[in-house]
């Protein structure tokens, strides 16, 4: 049998060789397991003298110990190579695109939709919509422009037979809520509205975002004050806001508003034509012939009624020069509003 | 309606620069559309007298003139032919300089040879001082031009023409009288009206003059002037005054009456009065009564067309235009000027009805002053003696049913609730007079005001108010707070939103379009075969002529699009109403389509080249429908519709209700329309698709899930749908989880048939399953799919 010293040379020697942990577990098995050789020793003990047994053992144990320690050693150094190997490996070009579906998106008319609605959401007003193919009644009488009214000349209207007609504005969903419910009111509606017309500026189908407030004691003064922090909200910027006398059958008094051009400050540029003024919505005070119609009582209530042109708002947000694009869908225009 | 800035200072001077004047306008509610000069620049061009003409010695057309400024006599060569001696023309001395518009720098008048002969200056037509267009010959001075005046003060050139976009109800703006009034209350600044004239018949020749129509025609009058001399041509001041309001000089009756209806606003027309028969008759047409107009065209009038007539026929469309037969002409020597107020109603949509829109027919329908038509006559009268001679008769006049007058009541405190202001009452007062009101009576309080008969737009207190807001000024009224509602409002958490659908197909990579809701109906009927459209009267264009009964025709006319502009994998969806007539009846309802054409998944580096087939569109269909109802409450089974591939497509059901269709585009319309890559398409019913539970938590079993697979084998015409029913029938109560994840059909099995892998999983609340509950359960699931479908276990 080896002497103690010689078997730890050995078995150091072999641990240092060895190159995998299962190589590294047989010299485990072989020196320190049940069977192994230098539990053997220690088992021989027993034949040695009672003087020569403690320092026997004990120099066993030494050597035991080492051989425990190089095992343990030389395991976590392996360890440690095998996940360093597959670290190295497995590592990838993480500069490639990742796997996944493209990214869709919405049509800037409906995100411009969405950016209205929200606003004025957040001030208690109710969403509705209405029909697209619009009775006369609706579109018109309702509103206070009766059939031979000079104003129905600025309405291009497309007719699907003579009572009937594509709606042109939103202003008829106004009349259909008035109609169905009970004052107050706050809403608004928007959707597609239809004219007879088509050249660079116009598109036949274009779209509206129409609002209404009815309620007690409602002045001129409080739709100043909606339509100037609208604009503000919506455009993220304090410019300018005036309004100018105007008319609509439906608004009395009526106006328009103009805001300061949002692309040169109101200084003057192509956008404004040189005016420093951008016109955006048309407002005014409900006519109480309208709120009549609806049988709403006009001396108990009244209200503010405004309507604005979404192709317009969503041209001057994101620089749209023609108007007609919205209606191409040519997806690489569509895919810079992502 | 275009206007000379100077005609309107000769009514009211306001101290107001023209820019100023402008912007004034434009807040007062009439925008000014834009403004040009009347003239180009120059300077040192002074009415020039021609003293002596004589022929030039080597050129046959110039002439070599003498002209004075007045102080010198120059000697010029000019070219006109119609350069005469004792003839006052614009005269252009050295040094001048003429600037024309669009040119980059002025042009200098200097001495000059023209063939060997010296020429000191030139002398202008109109042409050349930007008075007109076109030029003939040197522009005429009258003969009482002061010799070497300033042409520019001459002819107060110093002057713009400012183009009003004038709104519907403004039509007492349609006249200089108006405008001054405007603009004299804007600037708080006296009007000078004139003061109306009398002229004095000469003559006591009259034309009979009677209205059948009463309510149609309130006021005619008319009368004859005979003995004119159309050889005479319009002044000077005449012409420039029209050209500057956008008219052009016709011969000196129609100046003149072009001239009355642009200063007051008020329509007038002259006949000759040899073509008229009997007497006049305002009345409705008869039927089938015809009428050739002065643009030539014969007109078949419709009995609610106002006419005047003679006794034997109608000789102009009231209020619209005259007729030929009866219009003045060279040879014309007695005139019947006419000068009538028809009501708005009467008028209003007519000329459109016909297609037509005169100066006329515009003021008619807008309103014009009632009261008007006595001084118009005589205004008219006395321009027409002063440039044709004549003598005058007397004025005839024939009243039909005059509007009534109009008070309106104001409650001083209805302009602070309305407004938001307190207006102070002697301002109110002011405002209101200067507009034309008059104040019937006032007590502090309240006042009534009579409606001037020019404005037809004030008939109740928020149109006075309106009038009071204008002129105070827009800006000038408060903002408040704009009245937010303060209560909080609730969202319906049983409905989802289009917000979130349209959040969803986002997601799963669909680019939202808009497409037009009218559509080409031969498209419509390739993509839609079969369906009846509703047809636009007047549409923009044939390929614009139906309402879309379907959004899928936009959809692929958008695919087409870009695939004509490589884009090659494509996802797009749409919301919004399409349209049918169903029983008389207009269907107007919401949906939600989409379109994917393409490789499956965007062509990247793990080449993953697949195409998009029906179960990518069917998938993407089903997360959507997860937003809503539970899945299972719908319902997909073959069918055959529309430009779907008759062996992809699928009706979606839900609880028996159809609410779409999905599936591939038809191979035969895919050919037709060019479309190149495999598109598949859906199409679903907005509003079926938006309810949801509101979620109810149930507690969770403790007990252990048993999974279990089953393969079977059955013919390959049997639906997997079917096939999960009958398993479902016979799984217990506990089953709470069926999934198909496997199908296959080849060597394998049979020929005809397929092999369906099922996994099934099952849970109890309250105690663990045993094998032999599951046992159980198998069997009787095996026995049943063998009883309905024949089915086998597959080995």
């Amino acid at each position: 049998m080896a002497e103690p010293d010689s078997l730890l040379a050995d078995a150091l020697q072999a641990i240092n060789d060895s190159s995998d942990e299962k190589s590294l577990e047989s010299l485990r098995v072989h020196y320190l397991g049940k069977k192994g050789s230098l539990t053997a020793q220690l088992k021989n003990l027993g034949q040695l003298s009672a003087e020569q047994r403690p320092a026997a053992g004990e120099k066993i144990n030494v050597v035991k110990r080492q051989i425990q320690a190089a095992l343990e050693t030389k395991k976590l150094s392996l360890v440690e190579q095998s996940l360093s190997a597959q670290l190295s490996q497995e590592s990838i070009d993480v500069s490639l695109p990742g796997r996944r579906e493209s990214q869709g998106g919405l049509h800037p008319i409906t995100i411009t939709i969405d950016r209205i609605t929200s606003i004025f959401e957040s001030s208690g007003y109710d969403v509705a919509e209405g029909p697209e193919i619009e009775d006369d009644y609706h579109n018109f009488e309702a509103l206070n422009i009766p059939s031979h009214h000079p104003a129905r000349a600025m309405h291009d209207t497309f007719y699907v037979s003579p009572g009937t007609v594509l709606r042109t504005h939103t202003s008829p969903v106004q009349v259909r809520v008035m109609e169905g419910g009970k004052p107050p009111f706050r809403m608004i509606c928007p959707g597609r509205v239809y004219r007879c017309d088509s050249d660079i500026t116009h598109t036949p189908m274009f779209h509206q975002v129409e609002g209404l407030l009815i309620d007690e004691n409602v002045s001129f003064a409080d739709l100043k004050g909606t339509v100037i922090d609208f604009l503000h909200a919506y455009f993220e910027e304090d410019m300018p806001v005036r309004f100018r006398p105007s008319y609509f059958p439906f608004t009395e008094p009526s106006a328009e508003v103009d805001m300061g051009c949002v692309s040169c400050s109101g200084k003057g540029c192509r956008i404004c034509s040189h005016t420093g003024w951008l016109e955006v919505m048309g407002c005014g005070m409900v006519h109480p012939r309208v709120l009549e119609m609806s049988n709403i009582d006009a001396e108990k209530y009244n209200g503010f009624a405004f309507g604005m042109g979404v192709e317009r708002l969503a041209m001057l947000r994101y620089g749209v020069g023609d108007l007609r694009t919205y209606f191409e869908n040519d997806l690489r225009f569509l895919r810079q509003f992502r | 309606m275009i206007f000379s800035e100077q005609w309107l200072r000769e009514w009211v001077n306001p101290k107001l620069e023209t820019r100023q004047l402008i912007d004034e306008l434009t807040m007062a509610g009439l925008e000014v559309d834009g403004s040009s000069a009347v003239a180009h620049k120059f300077s040192g061009i002074v009415v020039g007298l021609v003293e002596t003409v004589e022929a030039h010695p080597d050129a046959d057309k110039l002439h070599l003139c003498n002209v004075s400024n007045g102080t010198d006599s120059f000697q010029v060569v000019c070219g006109a032919a119609n350069v005469r001696t004792g003839l006052k023309i614009p005269f252009a001395m050295l040094g001048a300089e003429i600037h024309k518009q669009g040119e980059d720098k002025p042009f200098q008048i200097k001495k000059a040879k023209l063939r060997g002969v010296e020429s000191n200056g030139m002398l202008c037509s109109a042409d050349e001082l930007g008075l007109s267009d076109s030029a003939d010959g040197l522009l005429e001075l009258p003969e009482d031009a002061p010799v070497g005046a300033d042409i520019r003060e001459y002819l107060k050139l110093d002057d713009i023409s400012i183009e009003l976009d004038l709104t519907p109800n403004r039509g007492d703006c349609l006249g200089i009288i108006g405008l001054a009034r405007e603009v004299g209350v804007i600037a708080r600044e006296d009007v000078s009206l004139p003061a109306q004239q009398e002229i004095a018949a000469s003559i006591s020749d009259e034309f009979a003059v009677s209205i059948t129509a009463k309510d149609e025609c309130p006021r005619y009058l008319g009368r004859i002037i005979r003995k004119i001399n159309l050889n005479s041509k319009s002044p000077l001041w005449m012409q420039e005054k029209l050209r500057r309001s956008g008219l052009r000089s016709i011969d000196p009756v129609v100046d003149v009456t072009n001239f009355v209806l642009m200063e007051l606003g008020q329509p007038m027309h002259a006949f000759d009065l040899s073509k008229l028969e009997g007497g006049i008759d305002v009345r409705l047409a008869n039927k089938n009564e015809k009428l050739t107009l002065l643009d030539g065209k014969e007109i078949e009038l419709s009995p609610e067309t106002l006419v005047i007539a003679d006794a034997k026929k109608a000789v102009a469309m009231a209020g619209i235009m005259g007729g030929l037969d009866t219009s003045v002409t060279d040879q014309t020597q007695d005139v019947f000027l006419e000068c009538a107020f028809f009501s708005p109603l009467a008028i209003a949509g007519k000329a459109r009805g016909y297609g037509m829109h005169t100066d006329a027919s515009h003021r008619y329908e807008r309103g014009v002053d009632y009261q008007l038509q006595r001084r118009a006559i005589e205004r008219g009268t006395q321009l027409l003696l002063e440039i044709v001679g004549g003598e005058a008769g007397p004025i005839t006049e024939a009243i039909g049913n005059l509007p009534e007058p109009v008070q309106v009541g104001l409650k001083y405190s209805s302009i602070n609730s309305l407004l938001g202001i307190e207006i102070e009452q002697a301002e109110v007062l002011d405002i209101l007079r200067r507009l034309g009101f008059g104040i019937a009576n006032e007590n502090g309080e309240s006042l009534t005001v009579d409606v001037p008969s020019f404005r037809f737009d004030v008939s109740i207190e928020a149109d006075l108010i309106e009038e009071l807001a204008r002129i105070y000024g827009y800006n000038k009224l408060p903002k408040a707070g704009g009245l937010s509602s303060q209560l909080l409002k609730s969202k319906p958490e049983t409905v989802t939103g289009i917000g979130s659908m349209r959040q969803q197909l986002v997601a799963l990579g669909y680019q939202e379009v808009v497409t037009y809701s009218f559509i080409d109906p031969a498209f419509a009927a390739t993509v839609c075969p079969g369906e009846e459209f509703i047809r636009l009267q007047n549409p923009i264009s044939a390929e614009m002529s139906v309402m879309r009964s379907s959004i899928l025709p936009g959809l692929l006319s958008t695919l087409i699009y870009n695939e004509n502009r490589q884009q090659e994998r494509v996802r797009l969806f749409e919301t919004g109403l399409v349209f049918s007539e169903k029983a008389g009846e207009t269907r107007q309802i919401g949906m939600i389509s989409g379109l994917i054409s393409g490789s499956r998944l965007p062509i990247n580096w793990t080449n993953n080249k697949e195409i998009c087939d029906f179960y990518d569109v069917k998938g993407d269909v089903e997360s959507l429908l997860s937003l809503g109802a539970d899945l299972s409450t719908y319902s997909f089974s073959a069918s055959n519709h529309g430009c779907f591939h008759s062996g992809q497509c699928a009706r979606v059901e839900k609880a028996g209700e159809l609410i779409g269709h999905i599936g591939a585009l038809h191979p035969a319309i895919q050919r037709k329309l060019g479309i190149a890559a495999n598109t598949l398409l859906f199409e679903l019913a907005l509003e079926s698709i938006k309810p949801r539970l509101l979620p109810q938590a149930k507690p969770l079993s403790k007990f252990p899930e048993v999974n279990r697979d089953l393969a079977i084998v059955l013919d390959a015409s049997t639906s997997s749908a079917a096939i999960l029913a009958n398993v479902r029938e016979n799984a217990g109560d506990y089953l709470t989880n069926l999934r198909i994840f496997d199908v296959y059909q080849g060597d394998a099995v049979e020929k005809g048939k397929k092999s369906i892998a099922l996994g099934l999983t099952w849970q109890h609340p309250s105690r663990t399953l045993s094998d032999d509950d599951i046992n159980t359960i198998i069997s009787s699931c095996v026995n049943g799919l063998q009883d309905k479908f024949n089915a086998n276990l597959r080995n």
